[in-house]
């Protein structure tokens, strides 16, 4: 931890800094780090939910229709691929909602964007528990006899 | 010669009017309805594929049983307000890092408001003006409290 203040540093010994040049010029601390990938999943998740969230309220609506309309369409959705999308829909939503709540953390917090490639970490940890109980409840539901 | 103003000089805050900022309001938006979203989305998921049968007990039945309970009402409606106009923010703020065209830009930006308040409009209107129990639809369709003919 650096203790010394900023008066003090004109009295010591200056010492080499040991940021080196970027062997690539686009190539910059912050890319391809954990802040990077956490910043594309978040878009691509975002992105991927507001397309189903479109569809999803058009569905939905269905039921103002007719109770008949509406179980023909939700029928098409109770196959075992539609299964796997609702999966993969699951999966985005856990982690968008979980990154979200790291940004959150980072925007307000004093420690959050000390600590941002940690939270990022547990963000995947959160995520693998989250999906490590509904998926088999999902294929049971899918795939299993009903 | 023009003068330049030292920064937040009298003469540099009044000369500009105040007005909203509409980028930091949607900015915090992103935020407190996130963390609303997180506990609406994660209810509704586990009510709708967890619990019970999941994806295969939804049907008008289960559908009409949860529009006829003013909990699931208030939460179906925060729900479409806050995660439409969440999505709908978010695509806006893509759109304009990546549609350097200005006038593709319009329009993509345009599209996106006019879904928005067709679907919120479309969305509100089927909560509220639902009827559980529709005359002349099949009874074995129906929720089980529906009046029998």
């Amino acid at each position: 931890m650096p203790e010394k203040s900023a008066g003090t540093l004109a009295d010591s010994t200056p010492v080499a800094p040991k940021i080196s040049m970027p062997r690539r010029p686009a190539g910059t601390l912050y890319r391809g780090r954990e802040g990077m990938w956490s910043w594309v999943l978040h878009r691509i998740t975002g992105v991927a939910i507001y397309f189903f969230l479109l569809v999803h309220i058009l569905d939905t609506a269905l039921v103002r229709v007719s109770p008949a309309a509406y179980n023909a369409v939700i029928d098409t959705y109770k196959t075992p691929i539609m299964g796997l999308g609702e999966t993969a829909l699951v999966a985005a939503i856990g982690l968008h909602a979980l990154n979200g709540l790291r940004i959150i953390l980072i925007d307000f917090s004093s420690w959050g964007t000390r600590h941002q490639k940690l939270m990022f970490w547990i963000v995947i940890g959160l995520w693998v528990v989250l999906l490590a109980g509904f998926v088999p409840r999902q294929f049971m539901h899918i795939f299993g006899a009903h | 010669m023009s003068v330049i103003e030292a920064p937040r000089s009298p003469g540099v805050r009044t000369a500009r009017k105040r007005r909203v900022n509409w980028e930091k309001w949607g900015w915090i938006y992103m935020r407190v309805s996130g963390v609303i979203l997180v506990v609406l989305i994660f209810g509704h998921l586990f009510v709708n594929l967890v619990a019970g049968e999941g994806v295969n007990a939804i049907d008008f039945a289960f559908v009409a049983g949860k529009l006829a309970d003013p909990f699931w009402i208030v939460w179906d409606t925060l729900l479409l307000w806050l995660a439409l106009i969440h999505g709908s923010n978010g695509i806006r703020t893509i759109i304009n890092d990546y549609a350097n065209n200005a006038i593709v830009r319009r329009i993509l930006l345009g599209a996106v408001l006019v879904s928005t308040i067709v679907l919120l409009t479309l969305g509100t209107l089927v909560i509220y003006t639902f009827d559980p129990c529709p005359a002349g639809a099949p009874a074995d369709l129906l929720p089980s409290f529906c009046p029998v003919p």
